[in-house]
């Protein structure tokens, strides 16, 4: 595999942590995929600047997986899900489903694709409209895509309610009717009734109750067992993460700082900024008082990112220098399946002549704070 | 609102700062009389952190509204209810001596910085105020006040972020300024409902942090309202937990967490995805929360219990004593052996098995 | 209160909470006790709508004129209740035409966004920067014996551009909605998302701005037929009454007083109406079961 690369200095290889659910081509596969919104000023709209949310992602996503995609506000998490469903047109990059070069596609043929690429969305009271009865809304999907009609429909979209957890009479009933938990599993039969094979999950159970979150978790791995389902798993929430994902993804400032499989990720994370956003996440035991990395600073803005490395000016790494400043570290590969970009996290590709080249004044170490 | 007449006295040598007792907040809407906050009691020490925990609908925020007196129509606090504070009852205070008490000497942190702030004053400006309200203090004055407040919640160039507006301000540095606000009159007691919510992780632990060390420095108490058990671990010595409108559990934030005692808490903790404890399947609290205009008879959990049993159905739990400043409205305080045989609650056989 | 049945087209309304309004009785009542004598006038008067009675001029109310004669010697009341069908049909054809033109070119610069909504939004802005009534009277003075037919179009053409904004922005805002975007996840074509999704959402803002348009051209209307440009003799309008009983309104008043009050009191209840569909269609309003 020879994907182009990804950044300055990046080795021509691509992240592909392997897991036992990888067998056979992926289904999804996203290269150097970029998303640059102009910023526009004036009474004439010039643009004076771009706010880079997506800055050269890649990933692969196998049938049946989960792939976690997590990060703050603003990293772009949300942003690459769009643009991998093309609710969202990338300004560069490419985005390649089961083969097919989604980017190109329009018209009947995009159409077709989203039969089998579906989303569920965090927010349960914007994503379904209100004036419409949840089984037309479970419906809608059926007759776009000619799958069922008349009866053959309604029974399905009853089919569709119980499978999710929710009674078929409801079918009748409107979205204020229901609970955030209730209308979360109507957005999920939504999905399902194209009978789709990725579902990009945009922070699912990020609006709901602790209690009803599981119930939503256990459902979404429930459906995935049943049906064989890839999901691209975006959340803030690491926890829930770390449960329902078999990789994890994490992002900041447009970038993947760190790719792994989900036991390596929480277990022994690489990259700096990971390692702060695990330590960062309350822990419900009294007992356990962890040594906190607390960052300092707010994230910079995605409009003006840090040169060199886009972590450098909160980062904690005992190592950090001038060399971060300057060079922009690769997505390379730390230990088998372990990708993260840092140039003082050994092993790396950028020697040390190379950073020291760049003002470089420690030699990379590891560093692993206890968490 | 009708000012209802004057609650419980509660006189002692130690008497505690703030003093709830038997709160009711109702809402009188069209669709019936939803009862938000029914009969809710407890006590925050001086420099005491107070945790109020429970899901949406429980009622907590609801709560810390009633405290401030911030209730609108057609909500009401019921007559019988009693919010002691330093001494004063403050359910039967004029409006005007309830003003001198907001801000100055029980200030709020909300949610939503964001919609928290005018956008249209200076963040500097908008804590002046406070000081301008509650002292005499010069424009001046007041000014440099906000400057060193800003400075004291960490506000990186204090001088220069006291001229912006919100807008330019992250999310964080907003909450910031929310707490300098409340911090302004050095009040002795801080509401700080979801503080953190609305804000990032690594944000949060900062404001965490923050919080944890602004109480050391000035001996504030702070009732803490969130859903999140993890910032209640970290934060709270003390936890109440709410349910339906109800205190359903309070304990030390130890024991609550090694071994809660009401189904719901126990619930609530094991459906919690926890980090380095993976599990194959999350445990469920099944059905959702009734509606406050319609809480059922005994006990108000029992439909999601995994425990109830007639008894349940027939006989509203009292907050039973436990010992140990523990208290729990289960029966099973007095049954304790039908820990042993939980069951399929009620709300999980009325929807359909998937 | 029961919720309409799963419909096919599944965009449905649900169904508003009118119980408990008085404002909504009131309103309603009054619009259909207008639009009722409006209907039967034929019935509810024994002289015809430009029948002059000789020796009847200008005679004050009593029992056989309610509403006294004019200077011609028509039975006011006659012409009020006639008048009322010219000044409600205009008034409700009008504002068929502005609430349609105006949702249509609302929604098509609210959905579309970029270039085609600053087009269509700047040509809002000129139109709105037009003098409305001055634009009316030259046009009327141009072509003095418009076809009513032809003054229903210009009227209903010229007052859809405030709704134009107002459904702009609804429509802006409800296009950033999940559910739009699940809809064009799951594969719908723009013209499903537009009448499934968006338009059924904006609905509200139009029922609440029909009724303010209706009343506008009333008065409109009445005040283009006071200056003695719009609806001409011998057809009755409120407003060519009132300007019949303007010329003799020291002597007469009661010819220009009762079209006047006619138009006050549809125009009340017309606004009333809007109030209360603002509230009705608040969806915190709806029923729960």
């Amino acid at each position: 595999m020879t994907p182009p690369s990804a950044g300055v200095g990046t080795p021509d290889v691509h992240p592909t942590p392997t897991t036992s659910r990888q067998s056979g081509p992926p289904l999804l596969e996203v290269r150097d995929l970029v998303k640059h919104f102009p910023i526009r000023r004036g009474i004439l709209g010039r643009t004076v600047g771009h706010v880079r949310a997506v800055d050269g992602v890649s990933f692969q996503l196998w049938p049946g997986e989960t792939l976690g995609l997590v990060g703050e506000s603003g990293c772009g998490k949300s942003t690459t899900g769009r643009m991998v469903l093309r609710l969202l047109e990338p300004s560069a990059g490419s985005v390649h489903f089961d083969g097919a070069d989604v980017l190109a596609l329009s018209g009947a043929r995009l159409r077709a694709m989203r039969r089998h690429a579906q989303i569920i969305f965090q927010d349960p009271f914007s994503s379904l409209n209100p004036r419409m009865t949840i089984g037309a809304a479970i419906r809608e999907g059926l007759t776009i895509h000619r799958i069922a009609a008349g009866e053959a429909a309604d029974r399905r979209v009853r089919e569709l309610l119980s499978e999710v957890g929710l009674r078929p009479q409801f079918a009748d009933r409107y979205p204020h009717e229901f609970s955030g938990g209730q209308r979360q599993r109507v957005g999920i039969a939504r999905a399902l009734s194209v009978s789709p094979r990725l579902i990009v999950c945009d922070e699912p159970v990020s609006a709901l109750d602790v209690s009803v979150q599981a119930q939503v978790v256990n459902l979404l791995q429930d459906l995935q067992r049943d049906r064989g389902l890839a999901y691209l798993f975006i959340a803030h929430d690491l926890s829930v993460v770390e449960h329902i994902a078999d990789r994890v993804a994490v992002m900041y400032l447009g970038h993947i700082v760190e790719l792994a499989s989900a036991t390596d990720i929480y277990r022994e994370p690489l990259m700096p900024y990971t390692q702060a956003l695990l330590s960062a996440v309350p822990v419900p035991d009294p007992t356990v008082r962890s040594t906190r990395v607390v960052l300092s600073g707010d994230v910079p803005s995605p409009a003006n990112p840090p040169s060199g490395c886009v972590f450098h000016p909160r980062c904690q790494h005992p190592r950090k220098d001038e060399a971060c400043t300057k060079l922009v570290p690769p997505l390379e590969e730390k230990s088998a399946g372990h990708w993260a970009a840092c140039i003082k996290q050994p092993p790396t590709t950028v020697h040390w002549e190379v950073q020291k080249a760049a003002g470089g004044t420690r030699q990379p170490e590891r560093y692993l704070p206890d968490l | 609102m009708t000012p209802p007449p004057k609650g419980a006295d509660a006189p002692g040598a130690e008497a505690p700062l703030l003093s709830v007792t038997d709160l009711r907040t109702y809402f009188h809407t069209n669709n019936g009389v939803a009862r938000a906050v029914d009969g809710v009691s407890f006590t925050v020490a001086q420099g005491e952190t107070v945790g109020l925990v429970g899901e949406s609908g429980c009622g907590k925020s609801v709560t810390a509204l009633s405290l401030m007196r911030l209730i609108q129509s057609p909500g009401r606090i019921e007559p019988g209810s009693s919010v002691r504070f330093e001494g004063t009852e403050l359910l039967t205070l004029s409006e005007a001596d309830m003003r001198r008490v907001r801000g100055n000497r029980m200030a709020m942190v909300f949610q939503e910085p964001m919609s928290a702030l005018n956008p249209v004053f200076t963040v500097g400006d908008q804590i002046a105020e406070v000081a301008r309200i509650h002292s005499r203090a010069s424009r001046r004055d007041a000014w440099r006040q906000a400057v060193a407040m800003l400075e004291l919640t960490g506000m990186p160039a204090p001088e220069q972020r006291a001229h912006e507006y919100p807008h330019q301000l992250s999310g964080g540095m907003r909450q910031r300024v929310l707490i300098a606000m409340a911090l302004m009159m050095n009040p002795a007691l801080i509401v700080a409902d979801e503080p953190t919510t609305a804000l990032d992780v690594t944000i949060q632990a900062q404001i965490l942090e923050l919080l944890a060390d602004l109480q050391r420095r000035t001996g504030t108490s702070i009732l803490m309202i969130t859903h999140d058990l993890g910032v209640i671990a970290e934060t709270a010595r003390r936890v109440i937990v709410m349910y339906a409108g109800e205190v359903v559990e309070q304990s030390a934030v130890g024991p609550l967490f090694a071994t809660p005692h009401h189904p719901y808490t126990e619930g609530l903790l094991a459906a919690m995805p926890r980090m380095g404890r993976r599990r194959d399947r999350l445990r469920v609290i099944p059905g959702t929360v009734p509606p406050p205009t319609d809480w059922p008879t005994g006990c108000r959990f029992r439909a999601r219990c995994q425990y109830s049993w007639d008894r349940c159905a027939n006989e509203h739990p009292p907050l039973y004593d436990l010992g140990d400043g523990r208290r729990s409205r289960c029966h099973l305080a007095v049954e304790p052996g039908r820990r042993a045989h939980p069951h399929e609650p009620l709300a999980a056989q009325a929807v359909p098995a998937r | 209160m029961p919720l309409p049945p799963l419909l096919i087209s599944g965009a449905s309304t649900p169904a508003p909470r009118w119980r408990g309004s008085k404002t909504a009785v009131v309103a309603c009542a009054a619009l259909v006790v207008v639009v009722l004598l409006a209907l039967l006038a034929p019935v509810l008067t024994s002289y015809g709508e430009a029948q002059i009675l000789p020796g009847s001029e200008l005679l004050p109310p009593s029992r056989t004129h309610l509403f006294g004669t004019d200077v011609l010697g028509r039975d006011v009341l006659t012409r009020v209740l006639y008048g009322s069908r010219i000044s409600l049909g205009l008034a409700f054809l009008a504002t068929v035409v502005a609430t349609a033109l105006g949702t249509a070119v609302g929604a098509a610069a609210g959905y579309s966004g970029g270039r085609v909504d600053a087009l269509l939004m700047r040509l809002v802005d000129t139109l709105l920067a037009l003098p409305r009534v001055l634009l009316l009277i030259g046009l009327l003075a141009i072509w003095p014996q418009l076809p009513l037919h032809v003054f229903v179009l210009v009227l209903g053409l010229t007052a859809w551009f405030p709704l134009s904004r107002l459904v702009r922005a609804e429509v802006r805002a409800i296009v950033t909605r999940d559910h739009v975007l699940a809809a064009r996840a799951l594969g719908s074509g723009h013209l499903q998302i537009v009448f499934r999704h968006v338009l059924p959402n904006a609905i509200g803002t139009v029922l609440v701005a029909a009724p303010l348009i209706a009343g506008g051209v009333i008065v409109l209307e009445a005040g283009l037929s006071f200056l003695g440009v719009g609806v001409q003799p011998p057809t009755a309008s409120w407003g060519s009454i009132a300007y019949d009983g303007f010329e003799v309104v020291n002597s007469a008043w009661w010819v220009a007083l009762f079209p006047g009050l006619a138009i006050a009191f549809t125009v009340t209840a017309i606004n009333m109406l809007g109030d209360v569909l603002r509230d009705a269609l608040d969806p915190r309003q709806l029923p729960l079961r």
